[in-house]
């Protein structure tokens, strides 16, 4: 049997790799080299991982320098000969190994308003939403983020701009703007515009090429910049 | 600045790279044709002394440029030196400016 040599990120963000050397086998993803790694080599090894199906979006690392779900990356698409090299995501600060501190990511959600606002209710009737209706097919992929911090990883803008809310808040933000339940769309689109918002966005898309779930938080943007000129030029932003 | 403002000067520099785009291909498509007999002063001169039309269609010209460049700068000095605030915002006033009235001088220039 064939053996990788894999490069793991140790420490915090003054730390450095360590090699291991793990076997290699068929239909094995990244994932599970990790995992081997920690219950073979060094249990000490820190990493997060929960539904292994592609999910949950508490996996992603940075494989061999590209922002990747790792329950979902099988090596023989990724590795560099029999070499990988695993660190933790880009763009956030390092706690131990692989594992990031997720709460700036998270945070930036909550500042673009990432937070569904309700008119409504218990005792009024039911929101009707179409299915085929225009603003509920422009979100139809958007929803389906996961949330796993591959996109705000990717993005430069984030690493020029530590302000910047990222692709991830943003798409949020848009997929509520669409929603006509939603009504707190004036303070959302307050929220999401400015120099930290969508405006700082310079549609590099590596967000969109790097989403594991195949998403374009740069259309999400684009939509946002859309919207708000047109609250700019009437006054509303 | 305000969400507001930053709205509106990002929708003015994509307006005037849409009027640049124009500008810059008659531009081009006319330094081309204008030089396959050779290339003077008098030709240039020529073609826009008294000429209404080359006189508003540089004042267009210029007038996009001075819109749409400082608007990129600030960007950049934002993302790339960390300069923020209202020292920013006058700098970038005043690279429109001189971007507005050294061009307009040389439109000027070549129609008088």
């Amino acid at each position: 049997m064939s053996e990788l040599t894999v490069a793991v990120w140790r420490g915090d963000s003054a730390g450095g790799l360590e090699h291991f050397r793990v076997p290699r086998r068929q239909n094995q993803t990244v994932l599970d080299v990790v995992t081997q790694i920690q219950r073979d080599k060094d249990p000490t090894l820190s990493y997060r991982y929960a539904c292994r199906v592609g999910m949950c979006g508490s996996c992603a690392m940075t494989v061999n320098g590209v922002a990747r779900w790792t329950c979902r990356t099988h090596v023989d698409k990724v590795a560099d000969g029999d070499h990988l090299e695993i660190r933790p995501l880009e763009n956030l600060t390092i706690i131990k190994d692989l594992v990031c501190d997720m709460s700036t990511f998270f945070e930036k959600m909550k500042k673009a308003r990432g937070v569904f606002k309700g008119g409504t209710g218990r005792h009024d009737p039911f929101a009707t939403i179409k299915p085929d209706s225009p603003a509920r097919i422009s979100v139809d992929e958007a929803i389906e983020c996961i949330g796993c911090g591959v996109c705000y990883a990717s993005c430069d803008v984030v690493k020029w701009n530590a302000d910047y809310l990222g692709p991830a808040a943003l798409n949020r933000a848009w997929t509520l703007m669409q929603d006509s339940r939603d009504v707190g769309g004036g303070e959302r689109l307050a929220a999401v515009a400015g120099d930290a918002g969508c405006h700082a966005c310079h549609t590099h898309m590596s967000c969109t090429e790097r989403c594991p779930k195949h998403l374009s938080p740069t259309a999400s943007i684009a939509g946002l910049k859309r919207a708000t000129t047109k609250a700019a030029l009437k006054g509303e932003l | 600045m305000s969400p507001r403002n930053v709205a509106l000067l990002w929708a003015a520099q994509r307006l005037s790279a849409v009027v640049l785009a124009v500008f810059v291909v008659v531009h081009l498509a006319t330094m081309i044709y204008a030089v396959q007999g050779g290339l003077s002063a008098e030709e240039i001169l020529g073609r826009t002394q008294g000429n209404i039309g080359w006189l508003l269609f540089y004042t267009g010209f210029v007038v996009a440029a001075a819109i749409h460049a400082p608007i990129g700068l600030r960007n950049i000095a934002m993302e790339h030196l960390g300069w923020r605030g209202r020292s920013l915002e006058i700098a970038m006033l005043l690279v429109a400016l001189l971007l507005l009235v050294l061009g307009l001088r040389a439109a000027w220039g070549v129609f008088a």
